[in-house]
């Protein structure tokens, strides 16, 4: 109960300030979730660090929805250690050229966690210092968490996975 | 500058610095890293990172394989401290599927990542010891590591790789050999660390090493997302344990330790005292288990938690649910899940995305040692090699967690 008063005060002054750039807010197991778009997002993650006391940076991710208008999913996670308030943030982006304003210069630890994400999903996070790919190799040519990419090669019969998997 | 493209001494014959490949497969790295540093003389003028080196791609597996088949993916994140990993893995679980465990399965779950932890910081801490010259330290602390796999290995049957517990618990009860290894160890490991730290603490040529060296502010290891004991060694007193109980962690009387300038000796100390306070938190869940009913190790979920071989090959409803577990047609809410533990080195966070198919529509393991490790290569401008060394241990990067 304390926290559903907690995360709708957040709410409350988020939309005072955003307006109807924070949607589709939900809160899954308490944790208060909103979806904004990437024109704003930098000012949405700094008003949040700034202003609401949401100091740490938890992660940032991607989540890839194939065949929607726009299909990535860009997830923040914050925390407001003080108050010990997570909230999550999402923004979609499009598919064919995912480009994002990048977080790193709120905080700095958002470098590794942007590079994981292009490396992984191919989000161009504009304005980072220094993207490259982290865990894959340079010259793989695929951001390999996309849907399309299977798991292993799709002609191999003796491991077919329709009974088990996707 | 990259792992495609190393680069050597540059040809450049005005220029006085050195280009050393640290790693990937140095001694003193202990672990597959790569760091490449321009040197001027000893002192390290820039660093830049390369890792991947173990990249298993755990995400991608992890989007095609039932719940259940996950666990052992875990494993292999911070293989030092396995049993933390799965459990944070289970709780991730039981969150998404709103289960609530009997108050005995807490604490046998409390004792285990306890010990878990414990076994994750004789490691980094004899590691420290090992990397000042110390090498009797490292001797001395690190047969407990072997204890405390024995205690492992008694409860699951393995010992590095633990794959301990299921979804809703146990697989089993702890036996009678199991509780006696750890009242064993709970009376011997004490006398040890106590000898360890007479070893460490007050040694002057230790504290000459390791103290105001790699000294970091709360600002700037906030601004890093840092956690864990680095986090606290710099006197933020952020622990996931505390701060966002789980497994019942409210019911135990424990410290957080924090340390206050994030120097090398700080983060040494933190880890010990954290040690002492993991030997309090067991003495506690064994004291607590003894007004719990016996007997029982897992929640009531049958729809949820696997069951025994032997009631699936007897009972029709064990055989349907074995069937749906096995092939992951459970009844999960299509949700997304955000569930965090306090693992060796920091909050180990999972992000689960369910979709309602038989397998995570996406999951992501926020591991502590990779957005720890992000700052070593800016914090070691302007240090001494060997500095930058003992840096590292005192890290404790695990290049499981840090590649995924």
């Amino acid at each position: 109960m304390e926290e559903t008063t907690l995360n709708s005060n957040i709410l409350a002054k988020l939309s005072d300030k955003f307006g109807d750039k924070v949607t589709a807010v939900s809160e899954p197991y308490g944790l208060l979730t909103f979806a904004t778009t990437k024109d704003v997002i930098v000012n949405v993650l700094s008003f949040l660090k700034n202003d609401l006391n949401f100091n740490f940076l938890t992660d940032i991710t991607a989540v890839h929805y194939p065949g929607k208008d726009h299909g990535i999913a860009v997830v923040y996670h914050l925390h407001n250690m003080v108050e010990k308030v997570r909230i999550r943030i999402k923004v979609f982006i499009s598919e064919q050229n995912p480009a994002i304003p990048t977080a790193t210069t709120v905080w700095k630890g958002a470098n590794w966690m942007e590079r994981e994400t292009y490396d992984f999903f191919g989000v161009k996070f504009e304005g980072h210092p220094d993207l490259r790919r982290i865990l894959n190799m340079d010259d793989l040519g695929v951001h390999p968490m996309l849907k399309q990419y299977p798991l292993e090669d799709p002609n191999r019969v003796d491991k077919k996975d329709e009974f088990f998997g996707r | 500058m990259n792992h495609n493209h190393p680069v050597y001494t540059d040809n450049d014959p005005q220029s006085e610095l050195v280009t050393l490949n640290l790693g990937p497969t140095h001694p003193a790295t202990h672990g597959v890293f790569q760091n490449v540093l321009q040197l001027d003389g000893e002192r390290i003028v820039s660093g830049v990172s390369t890792i991947g080196y173990i990249h298993r791609a755990f995400e991608k597996i992890a989007e095609h394989r039932p719940f259940y088949q996950i666990t052992p993916l875990t494993d292999r994140l911070n293989y030092c401290s396995s049993p933390i990993n799965n459990m944070g893995w289970h709780m991730t679980v039981e969150k998404l599927l709103n289960i609530q465990l009997p108050k005995r399965v807490d604490y046998l779950r409390v004792i285990v990542m306890e010990l878990s932890r414990i076994a994750d910081h004789i490691i980094c801490n004899t590691i420290i010891g090992q990397d000042t010259g110390a090498t009797t330290t490292f001797l001395y602390l690190f047969q407990f590591r072997e204890h405390i796999y024995e205690i492992f290995e008694e409860v699951c049957g393995a010992r590095l790789t633990t794959n301990i517990g299921r979804i809703g618990g146990f697989e089993r009860d702890f036996n009678d050999i199991a509780f006696a290894k750890i009242n064993k160890f709970l009376k011997e490991f004490p006398v040890a660390l106590r000898e360890f730290e007479n070893l460490l603490t007050r040694n002057r040529i230790f504290i000459d090493r390791t103290a105001g060296v790699a000294e970091v502010t709360k600002e700037t290891a906030l601004e890093y997302s840092w956690t864990g004991p680095l986090l606290r060694a710099t006197g933020v007193d952020y622990d996931v344990r505390v701060s966002d109980p789980y497994s019942s962690y409210q019911d135990f009387d424990f410290e957080v330790p924090v340390g206050t300038s994030g120097d090398i000796y700080d983060r040494y100390l933190v880890r010990n005292e954290e040690m002492w306070q993991s030997v309090r938190i067991i003495e506690q869940a064994l004291e607590k288990l003894k007004s719990e009913p016996k007997g029982i190790f897992h929640a009531d979920v049958p729809e949820f938690y696997l069951p025994p071989k032997q009631e699936v090959y007897n009972n029709m409803e064990a055989l349907i649910y074995h069937f749906k577990i096995v092939m992951g047609e459970i009844d999960a809410p299509k949700a997304e899940v955000y569930h965090a533990v306090e693992g060796g080195n920091g909050e180990l966070g999972f992000y689960l995305i369910n979709d309602g198919g038989r397998t995570p529509y996406r999951l992501h393991f926020r591991r502590p040692s990779f957005i720890n490790y992000q700052m070593f290569a800016p914090m070691s401008e302007g240090m001494l090699l060997s500095d930058a060394i003992i840096n590292m241990s005192s890290m404790n990067i695990i290049a499981g967690e840090l590649d995924a």
